[in-house]
């Protein structure tokens, strides 16, 4: 037969409390390369995995300011460089005119990069992924809460880690063929 | 400690979501109405209603395309006419949806999580109508792109310094932020009907579009911060949406349109209006679909709440207009108010008062916040009042102003209330599609209100 690599370790649990307790304690055991699924954010979770910042605001923050200032830019060099119309006395830099668009495209291209950001942060789309292999992982979506430990992990050994995993008192143990 | 719990059950009774509900349930009873329950008759007929007046819409636009804007009852003066109004008034009714999504978000009113998904699937709908009604009104829509500045060998760039440029501008942010955080906050649903469908086309089309979502505590982190900056972003935005919208207005010196109250007063009237189509949309819902645990006596008290706050501060605005006619001595507005009161269309202008101020009062008394159908029947009439307020608007303000040799009068036609009554088909058409094949009600957020959502502390 055929020898499939084991991509993890998957843990089931009941409630979101059991899993974020399961969590601390094998991100306290040791374990780094690890995951938690759960149906519906759960701020304590990604604590509870060592996840603690993410690069959203940040990418958020160039999304709105390269909005803003090409945007004030577009205006600018159009009312007084390339197409100067004298309407009603006013200065071609008229920037108070110029205010309304900006603002828009400050919010558009900060909602754009915050959006796509963080999919792209979060590798998605993938369609397909090794945790999807186990059958119970549907679950992940309705009323159930998995914890992973990835074999990439330094510590991890097919026997040691099950019986780490046996030891939080898990409704189920699967292992994850990649 | 226990009082934090419990943040917002201090004077409402009825609970944001029915006792006996868990995860799993929450999760059956909203999937179900997307994935195993029948079709209905009711659902058929509705829909195809809908559908023959978004054909009509369709059939009034193709005669529009062949014949200009001649069809119509615009002339000079007025010449925004109907399709400004309508323009306007979905506008309006879009707001509601940003603000029970994003405002409410921020103000952690939780009691939104059970209607936010339909208001904003409304609000993409209503600005979509809304979007048809400037295009199809510039005379030539096939050279509407014109609006966009774009590098072309006219050596054209369009004027900044008008409203209507700024107007482009706000619509189309407003739609592509609104669509967004509309599907920003679908994909985790998405991944549950990939999970739960049992038909393979079904778990293909949800799975493309849930994009691989596995509910991983990295990723819902940084799901939570996207959306929460999302949410920061839509608010300031659709405060500035219906404020630029009322500078198309208030930036002309038309008697009637130039003044400085029309931002905050349209900001009102597009939240006292599109809360009534809320209402409107939730009502006949949550009975069809038998949804009271979920769009509970508490979101129709609240909504109706706020209806009431919003038309009080629209009624401002009317008393404000009517008292700077008066007191600014300026016999234009003063002749502005008169014509209100008693020109040619004052019937419009009585009807606009008793519908967008004088019924929506009973909604002091606690009995008809939380009746269904009065609640129904009073959101109607303030749909009809807020439109009517964009006819006083449009149409009574240009008809006349300062020079009695160009005044006129606006007689719409029938292919002006064939097009309006065919985006109401469209509208509708489109909320008929959306309750069947997505979820209405945003299931992951529903569960977060259940007490087993919290994480015991060790």
């Amino acid at each position: 037969m055929k020898h499939t690599p084991i991509y993890g370790l998957m843990a089931e649990f009941d409630s979101a409390s059991e899993l974020v307790a399961a969590a601390r304690q094998t991100h306290a055991a040791g374990y780094s390369k690890i995951d938690a699924y759960s149906p519906f954010p759960v701020e304590e979770l990604a604590e509870a995995i060592g996840f603690h910042r993410n690069g959203v605001p940040l990418v958020t923050l160039i999304g709105g300011l390269l909005g803003g200032l090409s945007g004030y830019l577009l205006q600018w060099w159009i009312a007084t460089v390339s197409y100067p119309v004298n309407v009603g006395g006013k200065p071609y830099h008229s920037w108070p005119s110029f205010i309304v668009v900006t603002f828009e495209m400050t919010i558009l291209f900060a909602g754009i990069f915050a959006v796509f950001g963080m999919l792209a942060l979060n590798g998605l789309p993938m369609p397909y992924h090794p945790v999807f292999n186990v059958a119970r992982f549907a679950f992940a979506t309705k009323d159930r809460f998995f914890l992973i430990i990835f074999s990439s992990d330094p510590r991890y050994s097919s026997v040691e880690t099950r019986r780490f995993l046996e030891s939080l008192g898990p409704r189920s143990i699967s292992e994850v063929p990649s | 400690m226990e009082e934090q719990k419990q943040p917002v059950a201090l004077e409402s009774s009825a609970p944001v979501i029915g006792p006996g509900h868990s995860f799993a349930t929450v999760t059956d009873k909203i999937s179900a109405i997307v994935l195993t329950r029948p079709t209905s008759t009711g659902w058929f007929v509705g829909f195809g209603v809908a559908f023959l007046l978004t054909m009509m819409m369709l059939f009034a636009i193709g005669y529009l395309f062949v014949r200009g804007t001649g069809i119509w009852g615009i002339t000079i003066p007025i010449g925004w006419g109907f399709a400004i109004v309508n323009f306007v008034w979905w506008i309006g009714i879009g707001h509601a949806g940003t603000l029970i999504s994003a405002i409410l978000l921020l103000l952690r009113q939780s009691w939104r999580n059970s209607i936010n998904r339909f208001a904003e699937a409304m609000t993409l709908f209503a600005v979509s109508a809304a979007g048809i009604f400037p295009l199809i009104h510039v005379g030539r829509p096939w050279l509407a792109y014109w609006l966009f500045p774009y590098p072309n060998t006219m050596n054209y760039w369009p004027q900044f310094r008008s409203p209507l440029v700024w107007d482009v501008f706000a619509v189309s942010t407003y739609f592509t932020i609104s669509l967004l955080f509309w599907f920003v906050g679908l994909v985790p649903d998405l991944a549950t009907l990939r999970d739960r469908s049992q038909s393979r086309p079904a778990q293909i089309i949800y799975g493309m579009l849930a994009l691989g979502w596995r509910g991983s505590a990295r990723h819902w982190h940084r799901y939570e911060t996207a959306y929460l900056l999302l949410a920061g972003l839509a608010t300031p935005l659709v405060l500035s949406v219906h404020t630029v919208v009322s500078f198309d207005f208030a930036v002309g010196i038309v008697p009637g349109w130039h003044t400085t109250i029309f931002p905050p007063y349209f900001v009102a009237g597009a939240i006292y209006s599109g809360f009534a189509m809320v209402l409107m949309l939730a009502i006949p819902i949550r009975k069809l679909y038998g949804l009271e645990d979920f769009i509970t006596e508490r979101h129709l008290q609240n909504s109706a709440k706020v209806m009431l706050a919003t038309g009080l501060i629209v009624a401002y605005g009317y008393a404000i207009e009517a008292f700077m006619g008066w007191y600014s001595g300026n016999r234009y507005d003063a002749f502005t108010l008169w014509n209100r009161l008693h020109g040619p269309y004052a019937i419009p202008y009585w009807a606009l008062l008793i519908c967008n101020i004088f019924v929506p009062q009973v909604l002091w008394i606690r009995k008809l916040r939380t009746s269904p159908p009065a609640l129904f029947l009073i959101s109607g009439v303030i749909l009809v009042g807020m439109w009517l307020e964009r006819f006083i608007i449009v149409v009574v303000s240009l008809h006349r102003d300062f020079l009695t040799s160009s005044w006129g009068m606006y007689y719409p036609t029938r292919w002006d209330w064939m097009t309006y009554i065919g985006t109401i088909g469209m509208f509708l058409a489109a909320m008929f599609l959306f309750v069947r094949i997505l979820p209405m009600i945003s299931i992951f957020e529903m569960r977060t209100l259940l007490p087993e959502a919290e994480v015991k502390p060790e």
